[in-house]
């Protein structure tokens, strides 16, 4: 039977988290993200699941214990704002470096500093380029409702596991804190078996020790490691890229935005159909990995592609990239913590088909 | 007896435990972590938890201690062992859990992580390898460096009035009530040797007991830092590093010792 809520999109997560057999949670207050750990802590399912929720003394502590919880084999995740995940990024490249699978939410809001509460898309670059030191890489799934915030949890412990390698669920303060009409699905049993090839349970006489590290001090083994690493990448090029296409089909101009953006720009392609504009929107749902085959094929079909995001602009380098100069490629978007409107998004596409799009 | 009958095996008195590889260990000869290790392991051994213990090492000297001791291990950041040990015991509540940190690592970058899993009293042990130095990279100055001691961060000297004072982080963690038993010992002679092997038997015992953290300072000896040979080490251990950091039990039981 359907379970429908009303929820927050943070709540969402931290109900989805629940229901998708999570077995840790390790988090630290930050709007506009803080409702997770407040709603974990009130469900208390340390007494139903048996999932353990800690409220950690830092960001930094919060995902160094993720670090240790996802070593063991066990479904953990953590979730955080801006300020919050730039200090989760040394902990982050360790998970990475030791190929290990977890949960993280960014709540994005405005930058840079402790810049504002208000939502924002500007951490896309720390996001989708690995974010902190060294060549590595996150799955990153970008919702734009908060159907997709608890939909994302599930897939992306399946995506963690499937990798061995952490998962990022890229929102914003409007998914976050917006109230959406959600389908919760059943609840999931966590797991009791644990991989014996690398897991931390404990060493039993017949295998070797497992070591969870990123550290190799010969520079020719942390290539080999490195190569590997890459290989897992160029798999998830493959095999996990995800998008949305609106309207597409015939459009003439195309929108580029993922999450929130994804969602104002969906209105502002029915206000430009209204008057008789082709626009289409494409909404990637991955942002690592990016869907640039799928883009590049626009290249030869529409007279002009606009990048509309909550940023200075920053994916639209890598829809650039995507159609390599075959289109010309504008930015638009709010950004500092001031979201776009519809309108915002129709102006600029009129002002650009008037001027040639050049 | 002759050489034949001394090395049958009914007449062997003492052998290295088979829980130490035998990877040629990367310290310096002389350093302290070589014994520390063989210390703990020969406990696990005894109580027979090798299928049940989990290690965490971070930076310093001894992130290398994966490759000497044969448990599960994580090799974690600079100053991040308890966290990373706060998810793994909250994850394996009935496993044994301990850290291995140095100076450095416990007493600078980590003192967040160290207080709050020693606030939380979280049922870990951690040992804490203080020699007064960083040792891994280079011979630095520590936040445990003594006044006056030179390293090549403290080329003259470490002067209070600029570099401050050498913190005592086991007294410090003994005042909060989530630990349960805190000790410092040393390895620099057999009979210092015993004490803390019994300390460290006590401490991961303790962690069946759910009372909070066991916090086991070891003064410890970095020769090649301190610039001496191993002999003057232990000496100018003694007569400088004891003196400021006393051995003895802190707190037993949830109680702290009284002086």
């Amino acid at each position: 039977m359907k379970e429908l809520r009303l929820m927050k999109g943070n709540e969402a997560i931290a109900e989805a988290a629940i229901r998708a057999g999570a077995d840790a949670y390790f988090g630290y207050p930050i709007t506009p993200q803080s409702e997770v750990l407040e709603y974990l802590m009130a469900q208390r399912p340390e007494t139903t699941t048996g999932m353990i929720v800690l409220q950690a003394e830092s960001e930094v502590a919060a995902i160094n214990m993720v670090y240790g919880a996802a070593a063991t084999g066990k479904r953990v995740l953590t979730s955080s704002s801006s300020p919050g995940m730039s200090l989760k990024q040394e902990g982050i490249s360790y998970i990475a470096g030791a190929e290990l699978p977890c949960l993280i939410v960014n709540v994005v809001r405005g930058g840079p500093g402790l810049g504002t509460i208000q939502p924002s898309q500007a951490d896309y670059f720390q996001s989708t380029k690995g974010g902190g030191h060294g060549d590595y890489r996150l799955l990153v799934l970008a919702p734009a409702s908060v159907q997709e915030m608890s939909d994302f949890v599930k897939l992306g412990f399946e995506l963690a596991f499937k990798y061995r390698n952490p998962v990022l669920i890229l929102s914003d303060g409007v998914i976050g804190q917006m109230m959406e009409k959600v389908e919760l699905f059943e609840q999931q049993e966590r797991v009791s078996t644990y991989d014996p090839t690398w897991t931390l349970t404990g060493k039993p006489k017949e295998r070797e020790r497992n070591i969870a590290t990123s550290l190799e001090l010969d520079p020719y083994r942390q290539e080999k490691h490195n190569i590997k690493l890459q290989a897992k990448y160029t798999a998830m090029e493959e095999n996990e890229v995800r998008y949305e296409e609106f309207n597409c089909d015939d459009a003439e101009y195309l929108i580029v935005a993922y999450g929130s953006s994804a969602r104002i720009s969906q209105k502002a392609v029915q206000l430009a159909r209204a008057k008789g504009i082709k626009a289409g929107l494409f909404r990637p749902i991955t942002l690592f990995p990016f869907p640039k085959n799928e883009i590049n094929k626009f290249g030869s079909q529409v007279k002009g592609i606009l990048s509309v995001e909550m940023s200075a602009g920053q994916m639209i380098e890598d829809i650039q990239l995507a159609v390599a100069g075959k289109v010309n490629v504008k930015h638009f978007g709010r950004y500092g913590g001031v979201v776009t409107a519809p309108d915002e998004v129709l102006e600029t596409l009129e002002k650009h088909i008037s001027g040639g799009w050049k | 007896m002759n050489l034949n009958d001394i090395i049958k095996p009914e007449n062997l008195v003492y052998s290295k435990t088979p829980l130490l590889t035998d990877n040629v260990m990367s310290y310096c000869p002389g350093c302290s972590h070589g014994t520390a290790h063989r210390i703990i392991m020969e406990v696990i051994e005894e109580m027979g938890i090798q299928s049940e213990t989990i290690g965490v090492a971070p930076v310093g000297c001894s992130v290398l201690a994966y490759e000497f001791m044969d448990i599960d291990m994580a090799q974690a950041a600079h100053g991040r062992a308890p966290a990373v040990a706060t998810g793994i015991k909250r994850c394996w509540p009935e496993k044994y859990v301990f850290t291995y940190q140095g100076d450095g690592d416990l007493a600078a970058i980590g003192t967040a992580e160290t207080i709050h899993a020693c606030n939380r009293g979280e049922n870990i042990m951690i040992v804490f390898i203080n020699n007064g130095i960083y040792g891994m990279t280079g011979g630095q100055m520590a936040p445990t460096t003594l006044l006056g001691m030179k390293s090549s961060t403290s080329p003259f000297g470490r002067d209070v009035a600029s570099m401050g004072n050498p913190i005592k982080m086991t007294d410090l963690v003994a005042q909060l009530p989530g630990t349960y038993f805190v000790t410092r010992q040393s390895v620099h002679k057999p009979v210092n040797v015993r004490r803390t092997k019994k300390a460290i038997r006590m401490a991961l015992e303790n962690q069946k007991l759910n009372k909070g953290v066991s916090f086991v300072e070891i003064v410890s000896s970095c020769n090649s830092g301190w610039k001496m040979t191993p002999v003057e080490a232990n000496i100018w251990m003694e007569e400088n590093m004891i003196p400021f950091y006393p051995l003895g039990d802190l707190k037993v039981d949830g109680e702290l010792v009284k002086k």
